[in-house]
């Protein structure tokens, strides 16, 4: 990693089954990601994927431009805007892109990450620090 | 009803010790598509040198949720949960979390203001072993929506 790099863009896709499988692994069983009657009442536009769900796949990103999965020291995001999973086999797709902003003296790497689905941004002050020396 | 502001400060009694288990963590990193042999494969974590498999960035929430079963719960609080919304989420690490930790999570409510007719809460939960060493802190702010 060099500072003002952009690292590669990770696309990932996201269906219902994903939604169902990341609730039993989180044990978060908000019927909004799953329930499309309960959703809609609750004025959302459909089955929504769980912020947390989303985070963990910038967290997946993170890991693979770090080249090693235990590298996150720090992690932050805002959740800004939902991703909605419509019920098909396709589902949809978040793309993770992040820019390099600092490498410290002490190898640490301080990230910009940015989250977009169908164009329009789903995390804000989105941001990482990596160790970058092994 | 908005959050009362008087519960800035307190701090929670911890949850009952959590076992992270080797069979969670494979699952968890199994549903977000993380494939690094180190959460899936003892001798690779061991090579890295971890006693056991490790947890991906993220999978503290899954202790820190459940505990914060405590403030959502809180009648003195307020909370409408059916009105909040999750705002912002933040890690801080000091050693990744590895299958056979026991970790003993505990929040604090680090702050609680109103803008816009919403409510806003900042809560952090350290989770320690229980000989008290840290290993993550995690923080979660919550929008609660005004009535209406």
């Amino acid at each position: 990693m060099q500072v003002g790099e952009q690292l590669p863009a990770r696309s990932y896709r996201v269906t219902r089954l994903d939604l169902i499988r990341y609730a039993g692994a989180s044990c978060d069983f908000n019927p909004i990601h799953w329930n499309e009657r309960f959703a809609e009442k609750v004025g959302l536009p459909g089955v929504i994927a769980h912020g947390m769900f989303t985070m963990a796949l910038a967290g997946r990103a993170v890991c693979e431009w770090a080249g090693a999965a235990d590298a996150v020291v720090d992690f932050t995001v805002r959740f800004t805007r939902p991703v909605v999973v419509p019920d098909d086999d396709s589902g949809t797709e978040v793309v993770f892109a992040a820019a390099v902003k600092q490498i410290g003296e002490d190898g640490l790497a301080h990230l910009e990450l940015s989250a977009t689905c169908n164009g329009e941004k789903v995390l804000a002050q989105a941001r990482a620090v990596v160790r970058t020396n092994g | 009803m908005p959050l009362d502001p008087s519960y800035e400060g307190r701090v929670y009694p911890p949850y009952p010790p959590y076992l992270v288990g080797r069979e969670k963590l494979r699952e968890f990193a199994t549903a977000i598509g993380a494939t690094d042999p180190i959460h899936h494969d003892v001798a690779a974590a061991q090579a890295r040198g971890y006693a056991d498999v490790v947890a991906p960035p993220t999978f503290p929430i899954v202790l820190s949720d459940a505990a914060s079963k405590v403030i959502i719960n809180d009648p003195g609080l307020g909370m409408d949960y059916s009105r909040v919304v999750h705002g912002d989420q933040r890690f801080a690490y000091d050693r990744p979390v590895v299958a056979g930790d026991v970790l003993i999570c505990q929040h604090t409510i680090e702050s609680i203001t109103t803008r816009g007719g919403h409510d806003f809460i900042t809560t952090r939960a350290d989770l320690t072993t229980p000989d008290g060493e840290r290993i993550v802190r995690t923080w979660t702010k919550l929008v609660q929506r005004g009535e209406g």
